[in-house]
């Protein structure tokens, strides 16, 4: 086993496992876990196996196949990164909808002091 | 005019603690029948006390969101209490609260869904510094073309909006420089755009950070979002 396979299948395995432990321990929810288990389960497999890593590198033409693990991993990388660009953009969404809603509602409360007081500030 | 309809005066402020008490006090000074709500986007000076102090509403938003979304929260403010109008009037005290009927009446009188007190029509007193000039030519030429009519003044803060129109902003309303982006959305939306004329006062509290690059920058990201916009949906 030479020394590229071995830090493949170490460095995919260690992605695995610390996803699993995340998301075993509370830490990171399912919805965000599945590219990450994806792509080191793709990770893992290649890494695993030399002969199918070699018949893909050479179905595209690279020459030196541990190459292509570098190629998968980037394109998994850039798929997660939009991702969160995605879940990012959505919770900024929300949490302007809440601010909004505090703002509106500090307002109607602020309101009803003022209705509620006996007399307005007209007798202060 | 101005008596048969509830209207709702929304000022966005953010610090705006030292112009704020005049804007106040031009509104209520020439615009007593309408309510008036100071939208605190976040300051972190003492504007939210001076609007109450003014005897007004304030709804303050915890933290700065920028004017859109300081104006969304006005436009569903005015949807949530049934106004029929609802105007955006800055809190640094550029714009005249007596030209506020000259929004209104063009908004009834001419049955459009929003008026836009634009600074170039008519009586221009206005004159911009040379790169915001260009970049106003271009919103504008861009802007009529979009929405097949002429717009002189793509970028103007103060605007007269009918229920239709609060309606929608209640519920879609741009974040970074909303007012280019929110005409091509409500032309979108099917709702129509006028333009009445009207004057602007110089900003008192000389604070303009409005730099050539600044300028383009700003351009290239509305023009940006203004063609997404087109392709949406």
């Amino acid at each position: 086993m030479d020394i590229v396979k071995a830090l493949a299948i170490a460095g995919s395995a260690t992605v695995l496992f610390l996803v699993f432990e995340l998301i075993r321990r509370g830490r990171l929810k399912e919805r965000y876990a599945l590219l990450w288990l994806f792509s080191g389960l793709v990770m893992l497999i290649l890494s695993l196996s030399r002969g199918l890593l070699e018949y893909i590198a050479g179905l595209v033409g690279i020459f030196y196949p541990p190459s292509l693990l570098f190629l998968i991993a980037f394109v998994f990388l850039l798929l997660i990164t939009l991702h969160f660009s995605a879940v990012l953009s959505g919770l900024s969404e929300k949490n302007k909808r809440l601010a909004q809603e505090v703002a509106l509602l500090q307002q109607a409360m602020e309101d009803l002091q003022r209705s509620s007081e006996p007399c307005g500030k007209e007798c202060r | 005019m101005l008596l048969m309809n509830k209207i709702l005066i929304i000022v966005p402020a953010y610090n705006e603690e030292e112009s704020l008490h005049g804007a106040i006090q031009d509104l209520l000074g020439h615009v007593p029948q309408a309510d008036i709500l100071v939208v605190d986007d976040g300051s972190c000076d003492r504007t939210a006390d001076v609007a109450r102090q003014a005897g007004v509403s304030v709804a303050s938003i915890p933290f700065n969101l920028g004017i859109g979304g300081a104006m969304q929260t006005g436009f569903q403010y005015a949807r949530t209490k049934g106004y029929d109008i609802a105007i955006q009037f800055d809190g640094d005290g550029q714009h005249l609260a007596a030209e506020i009927e000259i929004l209104v009446d063009a908004l009834q009188k001419g049955g459009a869904d929003i008026v836009i007190g634009s600074r170039f029509l008519n009586r221009g007193e206005y004159r911009p510094p040379f790169f915001r000039k260009i970049g106003i030519w271009i919103f504008s030429r861009v802007l009529s073309a979009i929405i097949g009519m002429p717009v002189t003044d793509t970028t103007s803060g103060f605007r007269a909006a009918n229920r239709r129109v609060i309606d929608f902003f209640s519920r879609v309303y741009p974040e970074d420089y909303p007012e280019v982006e929110s005409l091509v959305l409500l032309h979108r939306a099917g709702m129509s755009i006028a333009e009445a004329p009207v004057r602007m006062r110089d900003r008192t509290g000389g604070r303009s950070s409005i730099t050539p690059i600044r300028s383009a920058y700003y351009m290239i990201k509305v023009l940006l979002a203004v063609f997404i916009d087109l392709l949406k949906k």
